[in-house]
């Protein structure tokens, strides 16, 4: 344990560990230093000048060692003739600190005087106002007045564009560089600097797009003044308008807790909207942070696209009906179909809405299918990382395995709490085909080719460097995903992943075991509730009544339009009329889970809950909810009233969730560092967490449950044959995926559907760099866009995930190049 | 064409000052490289210094905005930089600016009608004891020019003005 | 008068710049002597009791600094400051030009001492022409075996580089020099942790002014007794002032401390142009506070310790003269601009308060001197001062406050 040191702030005395700063520990006090650069997450600087307190430091007697006393046999105290800063002195034994002696408070008097000389007065229609730590702090510890001419205030420019997500107001800038700390220390895209100097310094992004950086919009939440905006809120509400819901993001398989601002407007025909998502903190989670995709994602519940009536084909055409005729329809055919029942679900739903739809398919004997390309989630809950496991208390002594993914695009979160584990001295390996923005961090960096991943995962295990790298740390974890893999070839990745944690000894403990990176936010919860992925989908459907809840097969993959054609009866549940529900006998209006409430599982196999945001969609109904509608009608009895009750039954039911309840859920306890909103201390606008940090699960090694591993099954996956091209699926963070599309902000990252080749294949075929080939793939052939990856072979080409390319598993391509239209004068 | 294939003597030797490990130190002499040609950096001169080092842009970009001796835009072929400072302006330094100026016909900060000559006021120069004296800031270099008087400093420009038309 | 100079000692010997002169004079003698002969703690040692301080202005004890190098974390690092920026210094730049070999065996014998290998020397980027010039000379050396591997048969390797800054007076506080040559803006870190514990790539390192470590070789090669019985109990050895102002005959005067502002003025400086008196002197360049001159002031001996009881530091020794036909309105007015040009903008008093400062003394010399103006403006310097992260911050009010507290009648026309 780390030596612990008692000191006096402002008459308190305090006992923190050695080390930590006056600022942190006037704060364990109760007592505000105030702070504008400090920000617990960052290194100090003690640029802004605003913590200045008086610090006395006990005289040592240089031969005892011991303070020297004075008359009154108090230990004697120097203080420094100047103000020191409480951010940058860290404490020490018997120091006595004045944070509001009258020095002290000229000191910060001055910094707020100095600072409001450069400050524009545009509170009133500022985006911070109300929300803004200068504001607060010119109330509490300002001079009241100002001495500066305000005709001599500098004019700078309000609206500097840093990229397209977010705009920097010269004006307002106070130069306090948690912006550019931010982008280098924490996220690692050294996008943001300082031009100029002086009273000229300001804040630039060169980086082509500008603000090149996934993780962009954390820095508005962090800025102190209303410097920093997303064009996506800009000018959209006033804080103190908004009312907050806690909830999760369910973009990617990481969970962050984020909090969503909602408010009733007149430009949404007086409805409740979300005008913006924040950050809620879950240090075990996603700390205080959260990348774009989910910062900006969420615009689609809103969508004019919603379904917000029932369906049924009549006459070939489907028309709109009343829920009790659609559920009697649909409980109807699946009456009849009993065994011949499929349920294909993703794990974009919540657990309730699985665990009813699992319970439903066994209680007519039918089949609960996953809709994925991705499998091991069933060895995930056999060796998945130990209840306990924390990305932030990983450090020297854990190893950090990432296979076939790309965590930066994948699951950014993730990858920055990797990145920090790395910095705290953790070991990384990588292993990937290509190069990803990781590899950086990467004490190894493994380059296999396409095929070669169970290889890989095995030689961990063999001697070597990397090997006791692994084998021999004391904590080990392996993310596995599914880049450049299918079905069978991810599946077999994990099986390799699970035997190499086994035999290692890296499972049932906390810091150790296996992660899957999944494309969805529930996708491990599937798992546990017992969804399995069907290795032939195609043949799974055919002849049977199908229902498709959550997933979209039509859309994604021509050669399941041909399957779904072949069926019995399609019943879709769905937001939006997809390609899927076009072709359906019976169309169910589902709600968003921004109007609910439920639970997802992360790929940490933490559940936590989220509440509802806004009020449902006229029309609409929870997932679970029509389920056991629909059930009903086929006289299955399942619980539907409430999220909490389905919930309830599930942890009776399924081993991993035992004790659990929505009560325990919502429990939460301190989290350190203290980033309150209250006092807008120093976190920035994250909001603290009141509504529960959520519950991991066990794993059977962790309830030391005996179970056997499968053995690795060998995959007929495809390798780059000579003069044939395979093509490989990659995943983007912004795709074409329904959430990521209706914002239009992202529309510019999103960019066009693209192939990426060696450059050498790329000269084979005469492209260059930007220009456009024909991709002929599983019978469809798209113009797309060329990238160069310098680090793939030769016979491969990368092909987008969720870009419009029919692409699930590896599959033979062929490319030509477009025609070059050439213009004459 | 990139720095090292231009220079590709100079950018060994300047990366052969600093621990390979700290290869950011050489940004400073890799700008003035990318400097000496036009007399300012370009946004791709900055790319190709940050891709060589292993930095962001935006780094570069930043030191560029630091430092006075780094410019980012197309002035004068020679930046005539004369030092008013306190100590030079005790001995005229002022004087000699105001006189320059209306024999150029321009004002502190502007460029002659030719591209030839931009006139800057800088702060001290080290120099103190011989002023009114300025530098001559270009492509390949400083050079000081001290004890001057206005018409040394015609006569400079002239012979650099003839120098050009020649070449 | 000195009769032979010990750091401008070109104006005596001249050729000293080139080598075999420098050699035939006893150049690296005493470089050799410390590497073949001592051990790093005795040439520490020597120089702490030659009671050397160091010129860059703070006049902080040499080898006392040297002695608080961390020797847990390795490697070790000097990096000579030869960023001369203070409006009024101008004398590192004639050791440099002039006497660059007995400069960089100064900075030989610093590395020694300290156990380093590397070590940097520091241009302003307007010493263009210096730093090409010392790289020959630091070419020169190596080709005579003074540098390189293995010095003088020993296992002591030793490598000097230049760095050459781009215009900015900031990088001669020492902490955002080192950021500097670490590819950085310059600007200053927090200290503690000092150099000597956390310094040019986090590693231990010494930053020692031009003149302070040119010194060295005549400390060492005559002994630390014959250093200190030159100058004054309080300040060891001899000090190039630089003169400038209004004086009839500026420049480098190399003499021992102790000599008095008088004789600098008077004797060597020719005294004031038109035959004016003195009415003000700024010891330190820009960053000094006014001393207003008279008879007492004039005689006062300069050494660090004297010119304090005068209510100013001696700093870099750059005494600029101003004499009564100029207003220190005036005066204030071009330091302020001085350094609300040079603030790095990193803290914000600084970063604020010379901008507010700027637009106070305008409005002062502008709009007829109003008293609110003026006590806005003093009040304004008295609210920056101890405040700033670095002393440059603190340095831009110096003249500011005491101008206006010492020449009341210069701002009340």
């Amino acid at each position: 344990m780390t030596k612990q040191v008692t000191l006096t702030i402002d008459g308190k005395q305090v006992t923190v560990p050695d080390g930590m700063l006056v600022v942190d520990a006037a704060k364990e006090a109760g007592i505000d230093i105030p702070v504008f650069c400090y920000h617990p997450k960052m290194e100090p600087v003690g640029m802004c000048r605003m913590c200045l307190v008086e610090i006395g430091r006990p005289v040592m007697d240089r031969t005892t060692g011991k303070p020297i006393l004075d008359d009154k046999g108090e230990p004697k105290l120097q203080f420094l003739p100047k103000l020191e800063t409480a951010c940058t002195n860290p404490v020490s034994e018997g120091m006595v600190v004045y944070t509001q002696s009258e020095k002290a408070e000229a000191g910060q008097k001055s910094t707020i005087e100095f600072l409001l000389t450069s400050h524009p007065l545009d509170c009133p229609i500022c985006d911070k106002g109300g929300e803004c730590p200068l504001q607060n702090l010119t109330m509490a510890y300002g001079p009241g007045k100002s001495r500066f001419l305000f005709d001599e205030k500098m004019h700078l420019a309000k609206m500097v564009p840093l990229g397209e997500l977010i705009y920097l107001d010269q004006e307002r800038c106070i130069q306090c560089a948690r912006c550019i700390r931010f982008q280098d220390e924490v996220a690692g895209d050294a996008v943001l600097g300082f031009d100029e100097r002086g009273r000229s310094t300001q804040i630039v992004s060169l980086s082509d797009p500008g603000f090149d950086s996934v993780f962009s919009g954390n820095t508005t939440d962090i800025c102190p003044v209303g410097a920093l905006t997303t064009a996506d809120f800009r000018f959209g509400a006033r804080p103190w308008e908004l009312s907050s819901s806690a909830s999760i993001c369910s973009q990617c398989p990481v969970g962050c807790n984020i909090t969503f601002n909602t408010r009733r407007e007149a430009m949404s025909d007086g409805k409740i909207v979300i005008k913006r998502v924040m950050p809620r903190q879950n240090e075990e989670v996603n700390e205080i942070w959260m990348c774009d995709k989910g910062r900006f994602a969420y615009h689609y519940a809103e969508s004019e696209k919603r379904l917000s009536k029932p369906l049924i084909r009549k006459d070939g055409k489907l028309s709109r009906a009343s829920w009790d005729a659609a559920t009697q329809a649909a409980g109807e055919a699946i009456a009849k179909a009993k065994k011949d029942l499929v349920v294909l679900a993703s794990g974009r739903l919540s657990n309730e809405d699985l665990f009813n739809l699992k319970s439903f398919a066994d209680q007519v004997e039918g089949k609960a299918v996953l809709y994925t390309h991705m499998g091991g989630g069933d060895l995930v809950s056999l060796v998945g990382v130990g209840q306990g496991t924390n990305f932030g208390a990983m450090g020297a002594g854990t190893t950090i395995v990432v296979v076939a993914s790309d965590l930066y695009e994948e699951a950014p979160v993730w990858y920055l709490r990797v990145k920090q584990a790395v910095q705290r001295g953790a070991a990384l390996i990588v292993a990937n085909p290509r190069e990803t923005k990781l590899d950086r961090y990467a004490s190894f960096v493994i380059r296999y080719s396409y095929g070669d991943e169970v290889r890989t995962v095995h030689d961990l295990t063999k001697k070597g460097k990397v090997g006791d790298a692994f084998a021999k740390a004391e904590n080990a974890v392996i993310l596995f995903g599914s880049d450049g893999l299918g079905l069978d070839g991810s599946t077999a990745l994990a099986t390799a992943c699970a035997r190499a944690l086994n035999d290692t000894e890296h499972a049932g403990k906390p810091n150790n075991g296996l992660i899957g990176v999944w494309q969805r936010a529930n996708d491990q919860g599937a798992w546990e509730i017992g969804f399995r992925p069907e290795e032939n989908l195609v043949g799974a459907l055919k002849g049977k009544t199908v229902y498709v809840v959550g997933a979209d097969p039509a859309g994604d993959d021509p050669a399941l339009v041909r399957a779904l054609h072949g069926t019995e009866f399609v019943i879709a549940q769905d937001l939006f009329e997809t390609e899927t529900a076009k072709l359906a006998d019976v169309v169910l209006p589902a709600q968003a889970y921004t109007e609910r409430e439920g639970t997802f599982t992360s790929g940490e196999r933490r559940v936590q809950r989220f509440y509802p945001a806004v009020p449902a969609l006229d029309g609409t109904r929870p997932d679970f909810a029509i389920t056991s509608q629909v059930a009903r009608q086929a006289s299955v009895i399942l619980e539907g009233t409430s999220a909490s009750v389905v919930f309830d039954i599930l942890a009776e039911d399924i081993k991993s969730f035992a004790g659990l309840n929505y009560a325990k859920l919502a429990e939460v306890k301190p989290q350190r560092p203290i980033v309150g909103r209250g006092d807008l201390y120093y976190g920035g606008t994250t909001y603290e967490n009141k509504f529960g940090l959520g519950v991991q699960l066990s794993s059977a090694a962790d309830r030391s449950e005996k179970f056997t591993l499968p053995r690795v099954q060998k995959v007929e996956e495809l390798r780059p044959k000579e003069k044939k091209l395979l093509a490989v699926p990659v995943t983007k963070l912004y795709d074409r995926g329904v959430t990521v599309e209706s914002a239009k902000l992202l529309n510019q990252r999103i960019g066009e559907a693209f192939v990426a080749l060696h450059p050498s294949a790329a000269e084979q075929l005469g492209v260059e760099a930007g220009e456009r080939v024909k991709l002929s793939l599983d019978g469809v052939s798209e113009d797309v866009v060329v990238k160069i990856d310098e680090t793939i072979s030769t016979g491969v080409v990368l092909v987008p995930r969720s870009m419009g390319l029919p692409i699930s598993a590896p599959a033979e391509a062929s490319l030509k190049a477009a025609k070059k239209v050439s213009v004459r004068a | 064409m990139s720095l090292a294939e231009k220079y590709p003597k100079e950018v060994k030797q300047i990366l052969a000052k600093y621990p390979p490990e700290h290869k950011r130190s050489a940004v400073m002499p890799l700008l003035y490289l990318a400097q000496r040609e036009d007399g300012y950096i370009t946004k791709e001169a900055m790319q190709d210094i940050a891709d060589a080092l292993e930095i962001s842009v935006t780094d570069v970009g930043s030191v560029v905005g630091f430092y006075t001796l780094y410019h980012d835009k197309k002035e004068g072929k020679y930046r005539m930089q004369v030092c008013t400072d306190l100590p030079c302006a005790l001995r005229g330094a002022d004087q000699f600016m105001e006189s320059l100026c209306s024999n150029l016909g321009i004002k502190v900060g502007e460029t002659t009608a030719d591209g030839l000559v931009t006139l800057e006021a800088v702060t001290c120069l080290a120099a103190c004891d011989r002023a009114p004296m300025f530098q001559i800031q270009s492509g390949d270099g400083l050079k000081y020019y001290e004890d001057m008087n206005v018409d040394k400093t015609m006569e400079l420009i002239e012979a650099l003005r003839k120098a050009e038309s020649n070449s | 008068m000195l009769m032979t100079h010990i750091l401008l000692r070109h104006r005596d010997i001249p050729d000293i710049n080139k080598l075999n002169v420098y050699k035939s004079n006893g150049g690296f003698e005493a470089f050799k002597k410390v590497v073949t002969k001592m051990k790093p703690g005795e040439v520490t040692d020597a120089v702490k009791a030659s009671g050397l301080r160091g010129r860059g202005g703070a006049g902080f004890p040499t080898g006392v600094k040297w002695s608080f190098i961390d020797n847990k974390i390795w490697p070790h690092y000097v990096v000579a400051n030869a960023d001369e920026s203070e409006p009024g210094t101008f004398k590192d730049r004639e050791i440099m030009e002039s006497n660059p070999f007995q400069f960089l065996e100064g900075v030989a014998i610093a590395s020694y001492a300290v156990g380093a290998n590397a070590a940097y020397v520091y241009l302003r980027g307007e010493f263009w022409q210096v730093a090409k010039f010392l790289d020959e000379k630091i070419a020169e050396m190596g080709e005579a075996g003074v540098l390189g591997e293995n010095l003088f048969g020993t296992d002591y390797s030793l490598h000097i580089y230049t760095h050459l800054g781009a215009g900015a007076y900031i990088c001669g506080e020492e902490t955002a020099m080192l950021e500097s040559i670490e590819g950085k803006r310059g600007t200053p870190r927090i200290r503690p942790p000092f150099p000597a514990v956390y310094g040019l790539y986090g590693k231990p390192t010494v930053v020692n002014n031009v003149e302070t470590l040119t010194n060295l070789p005549m400390i060492l090669a005559n002994g630390a007794d014959w250093y200190k019985n030159m100058g004054t109990p309080d300040s060891a050895g001899v000090k190039v002032f630089s003169l400038s102002g209004r004086v009839r005959k500026p420049g480098n005067y190399e003499l021992p401390f102790g000599t008095t502002f008088r004789q600098l003025i008077y004797e060597h400086g020719g005294g004031v142009q038109e035959g004016r008196p003195v009415k003000a002197i700024m010891p330190a360049g820009a960053s000094s506070s006014f001393i207003a001159a008279d008879e007492k002031v004039l005689d006062t001996q300069m050494d660090y310790a004297a010119v304090r009881t005068l209510g100013a530091d001696l700093g870099s020794a750059s005494v600029i003269v101003i004499d009564d036909t100029v207003s220190m309105d005036w005066v204030i007015n071009k330091t302020i601009h001085f350094f609300k040009h040079e603030s790095c903008g990193k803290c914000t008093p600084c970063r604020e308060g010379t901008y507010w400062m700027m637009h106070l003394i305008e409005d002062i010399r502008d709009g007829g001197h109003s008293t609110d103006n003026v006590d806005l403006l003093l009040n304004v310097a008295k609210q920056m001062q101890n405040k700033c992260l670095c002393p440059l911050g603190e340095f831009s009010t110096m003249a500011v406050v005491t101008g206006i507290e010492r020449f009341a009648q210069d701002f009340t026309k």
